[in-house]
């Protein structure tokens, strides 16, 4: 097991060196440079400027003093934010990146189980039907459409009953947090809907859960310690790349409630050409990344004893 | 033949004849042996002429299938059909609802408004002058005593009381002055209008007039006779009403044909949302298939790879390429978001071919071949691809509509496609910022997007199923 992590762990640090190296070398391609965008200034002040920030070194030179930087985990200072530590930028917005994406995950998942074994326990009645439809709804809607759509449904209440219920956008409360993260989860959530009762609907044909009724057991006991502690097993297989679908499809989702995340810091590092904010937001992101795929694996081998993590 | 047959018959009936009376000559006929027992009755099928039959058996995938063809035709004959240039405006039809009134009003050009054009003795308490139309409201009042200002303001409800008079359009900056001209952004439809006394203080007084205009749109002769609307009309009178150019959908929030709009951005969206799966798959088949059919080190190496590309953010990278490969002035960015596409998402189905061709590899029917003396080439084309061509067709429907949604969602953040350029995702993004008011422009793009989304999708889950030779055998 201890072998088993470290070695993944090592795997995830190559990764993320290729990672960043994806990252600058892509970053370098764009044309100009982070000074190039300001207004004119003369020659002496430029050529100061970038000798402040090594951007007279050959790009060689550049990648090197960057990458030792990086793992001393100095992420440097920002281009355009005079002043701002990229680490500070991050510790102050990846927070709030973190908690609307845990939120979207843990109501994806509690849906999808809670919604796929309805399906699966009342296959081609009503209940299956319904939840199939909207599954289908859910899947190919964009989540902008429903983001849109959530907060006119939510301004329309708001002035039937004459008082605020929800807020339409913002952040700092947890009454803020509900609706974007239900929107951000809804697509995972059909997903994993799916996902779970296909996996439901083989496990409750399968020879033990005919045991396990013949010798008698409680109905819920049958459920929930034969069913579902099996039928899960799937979907925490996807968790991990789906916390990786829905941190980064967070950006969509923090634009249009006006959330102070790191998804519209990175669209804006961007625009402006910042290199060390595209450089920090990225390796972090992957870095993230990278870990919850680890954990998640890791999980898995906790969860399911059939496993043998070796 | 036939002749033993019977010989052999005749000595059965013998000897049964005392054991059972029913059992006489004549009860028992001859087996022919030309009678093929072992052939086929039903017509023998290929392999995708059965999948064809399966997925048309099921209802939600061919109807899918039609809706696929119906948006391919919208895209590619609907320009043809509605000839409207989708980068035109209508800038008197601007943010107009599909089915909104559409007639407009010939009028002059404007002019100043002479104090000498209000009719002397008409102006009983508060009342229009001339006709409202999206050029000019005129109104004039009886002077209210002890007015030393007039405050006139306008509103699209009814005002009830002090607080709901609306938009305040101005002072007339005198007591004596008891007429209004109001220009600022008409909009056709009903508004009400109020005039409030002003003390000399500034305060509103006791006396204000309500009036309840109905506004129609204008249109001068030369804008009319520029947008060709004259024709079939000898002389054009003033003051006669015609009829606006037609919009099926509506008008963006420029006034630009939502109808044309959405068939260009149909070109656009499946254009990306066809060509870079395509180009992906493609190159994910070729790379998949040379890393499984290698195997070994080279394989491993390859595959190793293709995990570091999975690996990089989505999103973020898929921003970073765009730019990284540059828009001109004048471009459109398609090609970059197809180039970033393929860049990141071949390593999926590279992966998947990969599997399927190790397995396919250790088929009996492959060895068998081999024995035979097959060549790798013949191998790979004749076995492993027509055997794993299922899986790969199935991934190519899936990565349709996630590329859809892919170019939909950039272009909605603002990376995607630039403007003018429409694509449904920055027709949805122009639309959610007049959402309130204007629904109908983010409307038509998202109800675009979920339809061939879900098209594609159920399309996919049907040629899945109808694939699978497991559920074939099944049945």
């Amino acid at each position: 097991m201890l072998s088993y992590t470290i070695k993944r762990l090592i795997q995830g640090l190559i990764t993320v060196w290729f990672i960043a190296t994806a990252t600058f070398l892509a970053m370098h391609a764009v044309p100009g440079n982070p000074l190039s965008g300001a207004k004119a200034m003369n020659v002496e002040i430029r050529q100061n400027l970038e000798r402040k920030y090594g951007l007279n070194k050959p790009v060689g030179e550049q990648y090197l003093i960057y990458m030792g930087n990086l793992a001393r985990g100095d992420l440097g200072i920002s281009f355009t934010q005079k002043n701002r530590e990229v680490n500070d930028i991050i510790r102050e917005h990846f927070p709030v990146s973190a908690t609307l994406g845990i939120m979207a995950v843990v109501f994806a998942a509690l849906g999808g189980a809670l919604f796929g074994a309805l399906t699966a326990l009342n296959r081609n009645k009503w209940p299956d039907t319904v939840i199939m439809l909207a599954v289908i709804l859910g899947i190919s809607v964009p989540s902008f459409v429903f983001a849109a759509f959530s907060q006119l449904m939510v301004v329309k209440i708001n002035a039937l009953l004459g008082i605020s219920i929800l807020p339409v956008a913002g952040w700092g409360t947890v009454s803020h947090m509900l609706l974007p993260s239900l929107v951000l989860g809804l697509g995972t959530m059909a997903y994993l809907t799916r996902l779970m009762r296909s996996s439901m609907l083989e496990i409750i044909n399968s020879d033990y859960i005919r045991t396990a009724n013949a010798k008698g057991l409680p109905q819920t006991r049958i459920f929930l310690q034969h069913e579902m502690r099996n039928a899960i097993l799937p979907l925490v297989t996807v968790l991990g790349p789906s916390i990786a679908g829905i941190t980064t499809g967070s950006f969509v989702v923090e634009l249009v409630f006006a959330i102070p995340g790191l998804g519209r810091y990175f669209v804006q590092a961007v625009q402006q050409l910042d290199y060390t904010v595209i450089m920090g937001t990225t390796v972090f992101f992957g870095a993230f990344l990278v870990l919850m795929v680890i954990l998640v694996d890791l999980l898995y081998g906790l969860i399911d004893p059939r496993v043998r993590v070796s | 033949m036939t002749g033993t047959t019977q010989s052999v018959q005749s000595t059965l009936a013998a000897q049964t004849t005392l054991a059972d009376p029913a059992l006489q000559q004549g009860a028992f006929e001859p087996i022919r042996s030309e009678l093929r027992v072992q052939a086929l009755t039903r017509p023998s099928l290929s392999y995708w002429q059965d999948a064809w039959i399966r997925l048309k058996a099921n209802k939600r995938a061919s109807l899918s299938l039609w809706i696929i063809i119906g948006l391919l035709l919208f895209t590619a004959l609907g320009p043809q059909v509605w000839r409207v240039n989708p980068a035109e405006q209508d800038l008197l039809q601007i943010s107009s609802a599909p089915g909104a009134e559409r007639s407009a009003i010939l009028v002059a050009p404007h002019s100043p408004w002479a104090a000498s054009d209000v009719p002397p003795g008409t102006a009983a308490g508060l009342q229009l002058v001339g006709r409202a139309t999206t050029q000019q409201v005129r109104l004039a009042w009886q002077p209210i005593p002890g007015a030393a200002d007039y405050m006139v303001y306008r509103n699209i409800v009814e005002p009830k009381g002090k607080a709901t008079f609306g938009l305040p359009l101005g002072p007339t900056g005198s007591g004596d002055i008891t007429r209004f001209e109001d220009m600022l952004d008409l909009q056709p439809g009903i508004s009400f209008y109020s005039v409030v006394p002003l003390d000399a203080g500034g305060n509103q007084g006791p006396g204000s007039k309500t009036l309840r205009v109905e506004i129609v749109n204008a249109i001068t002769l030369q804008q009319a006779a520029d947008r060709r609307l004259l024709e079939g009309r000898k002389t054009p009178e003033l003051g006669t009403m015609i009829k606006l150019p037609f919009h099926p959908l509506g008008t963006d929030y420029l006034g630009r044909d939502m109808l044309a709009r959405l068939m260009q951005g149909a070109q656009v969206s499946l254009f990306i949302g066809i060509v870079a799966p395509l180009l992906f798959v493609l190159i994910g088949v070729v790379y998949g298939s040379m890393a499984g059919f290698i195997g070994g080190r080279a394989d491993q190496i390859m595959m190793r790879f293709a995990d570091f590309v999975v690996a990089l953010p989505f999103l973020l990278f898929m921003i970073l390429f765009k730019i990284a490969f540059g828009i001109g002035p004048g471009e459109s960015g398609i090609f970059p978001l197809i180039v970033a596409m393929v860049i990141l998402l071949w390593p999926g189905t590279a992966r998947l071919v990969r599997g399927q061709i190790l397995q396919v590899r250790e088929e009996a029917y492959v060895n068998a071949a081999r024995l035979l003396g097959a060549r790798t080439g013949y191998l790979v084309m004749r076995h492993m691809i027509p055997n794993t061509m299922g899986v790969i067709l199935v991934t190519l429907t899936f990565a349709i509509p996630s590329a859809i949604f892919t170019e939909a969602f950039l272009s909605f953040i603002g990376m995607g496609v630039a403007a003018p350029t429409a694509s449904w995702g920055s027709m949805s993004n122009d639309g959610i910022k007049s959402m309130l008011t204007h629904p109908h422009e983010l409307f038509f793009p998202a109800l675009l997007i979920s339809i061939t989304v879900l098209a594609f999708n159920l399309l996919g889950d049907g040629l899945r199923d109808a694939l699978d030779a497991k559920l074939r055998s099944r049945e």
